[in-house]
């Protein structure tokens, strides 16, 4: 019976009103996306001398006293700037990360490792603002806050370009003894 | 004989020889194929036992043992990588229970009764999802494959991995049952501002990515269902997304929230991660559709050839911008080619698998295919890669792939 209001509706292109409605204080608890013009980052605020504390505590087990990064758990925060087209490149939060509020997110949504969503609101502006200070992109002193981070502007903020694949492929089946030709010409 | 077919179960390595002979037991007496089949007393003097009870779930048998494989044991409990014994299977559809596996934070054990998927944003109506609800909509089935963009991006660097499953593993087909996106916007109506759609993990650390609406419209799918039955945990049980074609990271496993949004909001995975780092310092962006790629999976790495005689050369072959066209295999190194036979069904976005009969003369060959998809986009060489590239990308490898064979029948790396 429910399937065949379901047809009726669906086949005259109305919605089938299935769900229920979500109201506005469910939507406010769960949406914790933010974007890069600081949409959706939350009150709070922290700077990098506080945040020394909290990284101390909950980060630099993983990544090292000073955001250099432990193999293999922990990936290198800091650093790398000016290594990206180097035979050696190394990618950070201060060499690559082209949005200091995708560096809030990251935190806020998934660190600690063993412990994501522990972090209060303060303490992930702290944080990040540790992380910027010590990439030298923040003073040690400045506030980071849902106005002041989305002004960060990253080293890498224009590093990246649309992809451009079909890059290779196109011109048809490579020609014989493919392991060794030449590449074609671009 | 039975004793040798028995230690032969035990290898889970992929032998075409080995397999090519069972083959030919099973073809040629019942008698024969009964005995290689397992250990219950068939033939005994005293009469024949019954052999074992149903079972509610099945399980595969006993002499069974091909598994997946972590990518690099020893990382954090929860993270990391599982790969799909490729060179093992048969046809195109993965079983669920050998799926790959890339988890960002653990499998998280979801139980549907206290599962929702919030659908909010940019949206006339904000909707909150049961499963039983998204059961409810008219369902859609599709065979897609799934890349992790991840996979054998090892090759960047020069041949890396010996065998298909370490080199390709990361790639995996299914049937997926859902209901269509586009469905869910539609019935909370989307508002002309929208451009985006950003989907998020129930896993512990919430992993998220932003899909551009015009994808998300067109077919995506939230699938409850994998292989006739429900979505395995570690594939995002009780629901998914299944963005066709598109790298396996943006298939958002253990969907709890839908975001309709007016520009991508840069997660990590999306701003600093599966972004393909060129020679020149600059990284692509969105690479979200996985390239035409095939691997010929037997013979190759890992493998031993029982002496010369008549193989078939084998493999799986697919494209996330178009149906698969065409596959060549070559045994010369890639100075000849020939058209390798494709299996039906040929499905977009579907692995392919395809065939040759090959007789080896026992002299040295190098092994590889290439496909062709129906863009007219052909599957480039590792060394076009490289030089559209570089070797410090991570993502999106999908060059051709050779096997060494040598005249003791050992396969490697080539």
């Amino acid at each position: 019976m429910a399937c065949g209001t379901l047809q009726a509706q669906t086949n005259s292109g109305k919605p089938g009103g299935l769900g229920r409605p979500a109201t506005a204080e469910e939507v406010k608890q769960r949406d914790i996306t933010t974007l890069p013009n600081g949409a959706g980052l939350p009150d709070g605020k922290g700077t990098a001398a506080q945040g020394e504390a909290v990284y101390r505590d909950k980060c630099a087990s993983c990544h090292g006293p000073n955001g250099e990064g432990v193999a293999p758990q922990g990936t290198q925060l800091v650093g790398g700037v000016g290594t990206l087209a180097s035979e050696n490149p190394i990618r950070t939060v201060g060499s690559y990360w082209p949005y200091a509020t995708s560096v809030w997110d990251y935190i806020h949504r998934a660190m600690p490792q063993n412990q994501p969503g522990s972090l209060s609101a303060d303490e992930t502006y702290a944080v990040t603002a540790f992380l910027l200070n010590r990439n030298k992109i923040i003073e040690a002193n400045e506030v980071m806050d849902k106005e002041s981070l989305p002004k960060v502007r990253m080293p890498n903020r224009d590093g990246f370009i649309p992809d451009a694949r079909p890059d290779v492929g196109k011109n048809g089946p490579p020609a014989e003894g493919s392991k060794n030709q030449k590449p074609p010409a671009r | 004989m039975k004793d040798k077919d028995i230690d032969r179960s035990k290898d889970n390595r992929s032998k075409p020889d080995a397999r090519g002979r069972r083959r030919f037991l099973a073809a040629g007496t019942a008698v024969a194929a009964t005995v290689a089949g397992g250990l219950t007393n068939l033939w005994g003097e005293d009469g024949r036992d019954p052999g074992s009870p149903m079972r509610s779930y099945g399980e595969r048998s006993p002499f069974e043992k091909v598994a997946r494989r972590n990518s690099r044991p020893g990382q954090m409990t929860g993270t990391g990588s599982s790969l799909t014994p490729l060179e093992s299977l048969y046809g195109i559809i993965t079983p669920s229970a050998l799926h790959y596996e890339r988890h960002h934070s653990g499998v998280p054990m979801i139980d549907p009764e206290k599962h929702e998927l919030l659908l909010h944003g940019l949206v006339e109506k904000p909707l909150v999802f049961k499963l039983e609800d998204i059961k409810r909509f008219p369902s859609v089935s599709h065979i897609y494959f799934l890349e992790c963009s991840g996979s054998g991006a090892g090759e960047y660097q020069g041949a890396s991995a010996p065998t298909p499953q370490q080199t390709a593993g990361l790639f995996s087909c299914s049937e997926w049952t859902g209901v269509p996106l586009s469905t869910l916007l539609r019935e909370a109506g989307v508002k002309p501002a929208a451009k985006w759609v950003l989907a998020e993990g129930g896993d512990a650390s919430r992993n998220a990515r932003s899909i551009p609406l015009a994808k998300a419209m067109d077919d995506v799918i939230v699938a409850y269902g994998q292989n006739g039955e429900a979505v395995r945990p570690e594939q995002g049980y009780p629901m998914r997304l299944i963005v066709p074609g598109w790298e396996g990271n943006i298939n958002t496993k253990w969907l709890q929230r839908l975001h309709v949004i007016d520009q991508p909001s840069m997660t990590r995975d999306e701003a600093a991660d599966y972004d393909d780092l060129l020679g020149n310092g600059k990284s692509y962006r969105f690479s979200f559709v996985m390239e035409a790629k095939s691997i010929v999976t037997r013979p190759a790495g890992g493998q031993r050839l029982d002496g010369p005689g008549a193989y078939e050369i084998t493999g799986l072959a697919w494209s996330g911008r178009a149906r698969i066209a065409g596959v060549e295999i070559s045994t010369d190194g890639g100075k000849n080619w020939r058209k390798a036979e494709l299996q039906q069904p040929v499905l977009k976005n579907a692995a392919v698998r395809f065939g040759m009969p090959w007789n080896w003369d026992g002299n040295e060959a190098v092994i590889g295919s290439r496909c062709t998809d129906e863009s007219g986009y052909t599957q480039p060489t590792h060394e076009q890669i490289v030089a559209a590239r570089g070797t410090h990308a991570r993502f999106h490898y999908n060059g051709i792939k050779w096997w060494r064979l040598q005249k003791s029948g050992e396969l490697t790396n080539a």
